[in-house]
Parts: C-alpha cells; structure tokens; sequence
C-alpha cells in the first residue's frame, strides 16, 4: 500500500513556542489517522501545515511522494488535491449552499457551471440535504453547515481529506449527524487526517490513533491499543481526564 | 419551532393588570415629552421673533418673494453639483476600489504601487478639500499642457475626485481587513488562488459591511461639490451668492440650503436604516 502523506521530521514554532518538534507521520492510502491530545497539543497546526496554510520550519512533507513542502511547489495546486473541514465551518455567509458547494469547481477547477450544480445537488441528496440547496449558511443549523462545508470539500475530490476537530462548536446532538457522514466517507475509503475530542467516533473510524502532547507523537497505534491499553502514562492521563470529562 | 398558539387562551388578571400600568407609563411619558418639545421650540421662537434685529433679518434671509425669484437659478445650479456628484461617486468608486486593493495586496510586482497608494491617501486624506480644489483649479492651468481641458467644472470635479477616493479607499480597505481570516482560510484551502479569493469571497463581504459609511461619504460629496464654486462653477452655492451680491438680500443663500437639504436629509435617514439593518443583521449573525 502506498502513502498518501508522507511527514518526516516536522518542526514548527511560533516565535519562540515550538509547536511541532521532530514529528513524522504515515498516511497510507484508503486509511484514516485520528490524531488526538488537549488542546494547544498541536493537532491543528499540523494539519494547517499539511494544507500549506502555515510554513513549516524544518522537515518535509509528501503528497503522493511529491514533496509539497518545497517554496518552489505552485501552493495552489496542492490545496485542489486536498480538502480541509475547519472547526467553525467557514462557508461563506454571502454564498447559497449550492454556490458554496460549486465555486471552487468552477472557478479551480475549471469544470462548466452546470456540471458543477449536478454534481454538487447528486451530493446534496446523498448526504440529505437537498432542501437546502438555496438557503444561506445562517439559516441552517450548525450541524447542517458543517456537513455542506465536508460537501464544499468533497465536490473537488480530494486525495485527502483534512478534518479539524470538526464536532467541537456543536452542541452533542448535532455530533452524529456530521460523524455518520464520516464514517460514510470512511467507508467509501477516502483517506482522511482527523483531530478529534470523540473518542468513540475514533474507535469506529481510526487505522491509527496518534496522541500528540508538545508537539510530538508520544503513542500511536490501532485505536484499541491507544485508546483502551495505552502504554505511555502522559497518554493513560490524557484518556483518564477525557474519560472523567464523560466524553469517552 | 414554538408550539402553535392556544386558542382558547386569554390573559390572566394579573396580565391585564400589567397591560394597564403600561399604558398609564406610556402616556404619561408622551405627555411628558410633548411638554418638553413645545417648551424648548417656543423658547428659540420667540427669542428668535422677539429679537432686536429680527425685521432686518427676516427681510434679508426669508423674503418669500424674492426666493421665489431666485429659485431656478439656484435650481440650475444644484443640477450641476447633482452631476458633479454622480460622474463624480462613479470615478471615486473606481479609483477608490483599486487603492484599497492595492493597499491590501502582498504582491511583490506591486510594491512600488502599494508605497504610492499609501503615499496618495495619506497626503489627500490629510489636505483640506478646499486647497487642492484650488491648487487644481488654478496650478494645472498654470502648466499649459496640451490636451487638458482648463474647464473650471472639470478640474473642480478632478479636485474633489482626488480627495474623496483617498477617504474612500480607506473605508473599503477597513472593509477588508474586517474579513476575519478563516473566510480566507477556507476559500485558499479550497484551492482558490488570492486573487480569486478577493474577488470571489473577501471583497463581496466586505462591500456589504461598508455600504453604510460609503453613503455617508456620498452625502458629503454632494454638500462638499459645493466648494467647486470658489472656481467660479455656477453650482447652486455659486448662484446664490450671485444673486445675493447683487442685492443684498441673502434669501438665495437660504434656498440654496433648503435644496441641499431636501436631498441630503432622505440621504442620511436611509444611510441611518441601512446602519441599522446592518447591526441587525451582525448581532444576529453565528446564532444558530
């Protein structure tokens, strides 16, 4: 099996606060990597660097064993091979769905409006949205936003998909909404990278579980033996807070 | 999704109570402020009526008649700054539109542009209007070129242009700066390069956020296109003082203001709306 991303030996800092340091990371195809960690532990800023929306101060980075973290890499192309979900949706308020959903087909990828509709609308229906179709972002629920947001990702069929804690500004029975269509993507085999606080969802979906604390992955393995017999004991306490927070 | 209103329902005592003492609260305050108005109006009236000089003034500032007499000159002239203003606000938007683009670009082909940009405004935002109309008006003259029009109601209008795309292009850049930096996160995230990311995502929000201060710049245009008359423009402020000058009644003075203000009022009790739709519309905004 081949790797989709390819991290070797990440360093990032901001200012003088080192956020990644020395980090490598596999990606292999059809397969989805959940990274997991408290908050500040550096789970965002790795994947705004695979998205090139952070440079990145030492080590490289591979899409497809091309390297992307060369300045000389044309930024744009990259982004089109990948999608990202942020974790305050961003769709843009003054777009309907439907156009959210088409722009970058259109405009990036150059294909003809009315294909970009069809495709766009065969999406919105799969995923059950269909009556949303020309609504603005503010009249849809959180949930519904972010689920046109994974569609605005998926309609450029990306490589790979690119996922910040994506359930973190909804309120809990909005979650499962958004989670089912990530197990549907996941089953469909697209390759994903997902921050996350479920860790239920992580056990249903993750290849690997990687637990990052300072910028560093200290465990990494299947999600039964990261998440249920972990070794590490920054990890067994980092699992023990969640668990008593309810969220495991 | 409120249940549906029960039919069968009707206030309960202590309710109708309430709605009493509501409306015992409400009249007397509208009898409050009515007391309140007619005191402060009648006071400026009659200090104003029962003042030594108001004969003489009533008789130079309000002689109906002689407004009457005036009244399409002045009215000849107000069409002139309605020109000025329109073909005036269409260059203004375009030039403006640009500076703020270039200010907020990071292109470095554009570095030499973005230091003139920024050299311009900040030396056409800080001289009064009145002295580059006149340096306009009568320095480009001065250098006889060939192929620039001498045409008073040009240059005053290159003038105000000048000016106001400086004021202009500041609020349409603070427009843009208002964009928080996720809408350019997702739009560059989705392969979209900056340009698209301006035009498509950034600069459509932020015309929508700046729409407000922009026609309150459009209400100063017009009353600043006033000025054009030190050129020596037969605008509605210069015909005026035409008039005015040769009769020493400065009634015309007044019908110029009433004219100006017949425009400019309707102009700001919209912009007031829109201002308020505006806040409206953000403090309802990421509610879900």
């Amino acid at each position: 099996m081949s790797n989709v991303l390819e991290l070797s030996n990440i360093r990032k800092s901001f200012g003088t606060e080192l956020v990644l340091n020395d980090l490598s990371l596999s990606v292999p195809e059809h397969t989805a990597t959940v990274l997991i960690g408290a908050s500040g532990s550096g789970k965002s800023t790795l994947l705004r660097c695979i998205n090139l929306l952070e440079s990145i101060d030492d080590g490289q980075i591979f899409l497809d064993g091309e390297e992307i973290s060369d300045p000389l890499i044309n930024v744009d192309e990259v982004r089109r091979k990948l999608g990202m979900v942020f974790q305050s949706f961003n769709l843009f308020p003054h777009k309907t769905v439907l156009e959210n959903i088409t722009l970058a087909p259109v405009k990036v990828q150059g294909k003809n409006k009315d294909e970009a509709v069809t495709a766009a609308l065969a999406l919105l229906k799969r995923f059950d949205l269909s009556d949303k179709a020309d609504q603005y972002p503010d009249r849809l629920s959180g949930g519904q936003q972010q689920r046109v947001a994974i569609i605005r990702s998926l309609a450029l069929n990306p490589r790979l998909l690119l996922l910040d804690e994506i359930t973190s500004a909804l309120d809990p029975v909005l979650v499962n909404e958004v989670l089912s269509i990530v197990r549907d993507l996941k089953s469909d085999g697209m390759t994903m990278v997902l921050a996350t606080h479920e860790m239920g969802f992580a056990t249903q979906v993750a290849d690997e579980v990687c637990f990052l604390e300072s910028g560093n992955i200290l465990e990494r393995g299947s999600a039964e033996a990261v998440l249920h017999a972990p070794i590490n004991p920054k990890t067994q306490e980092f699992l023990k807070r969640v668990h008593q927070a309810g969220r495991l | 999704m409120s249940e549906r209103i029960n039919s069968a329902w009707s206030p309960s005592s202590r309710e109708i109570q309430r709605r009493g003492a509501r409306k015992r609260i409400s009249r007397r305050q509208g009898f409050i402020a009515a007391v309140s108005t007619l005191l402060v109006l009648g006071t400026l009236i009659s200090i104003t009526v029962t003042s030594p000089g108001w004969a003489v003034v009533k008789k130079t500032f309000f002689d109906i008649n002689y407004g009457r007499e005036v009244f399409p000159t002045v009215i000849a002239g107000l069409w002139i700054n309605l020109q000025l203003t329109f073909i005036g606000g269409f260059c203004i938007g375009v030039i403006a539109l640009g500076l703020a683009l270039l200010r907020t670009t990071k292109s470095p082909a554009l570095t030499p542009f973005r230091f003139l940009a920024t050299a311009y405004v900040d030396i056409f935002r800080g001289a009064p209007l009145i002295l580059i109309i006149l340096l306009v008006g009568f320095g480009v003259p001065a250098l006889r070129l060939h192929g620039i029009p001498s045409n008073v109601i040009f240059l005053g209008t290159v003038a105000v242009v000048l000016t106001y795309s400086a004021y202009v292009a500041e609020v349409i850049r603070s427009g843009i700066l208002s964009i928080h930096p996720s809408q350019r996160a997702a739009a560059r995230s989705l392969g979209l390069t900056s340009g698209q990311t301006m035009r498509y995502v950034v600069l459509p929000q932020a015309i929508r956020r700046v729409v407000p201060p922009l026609l309150n710049d459009f209400v100063s245009l017009l009353k600043d296109t006033g000025l054009v008359s030190i050129l020596g423009v037969t605008d509605a402020v210069r015909a005026a003082q035409i008039n005015a000058s040769r009769t020493f009644n400065y009634t015309p003075y007044v019908v110029a203001a009433a004219m100006f203000l017949l425009i400019t009022i309707p102009m700001t009790r919209y912009t007031d709306r829109a201002i308020r739709a505006r806040t409206n519309a953000q403090s309802s905004e990421g509610v879900i």
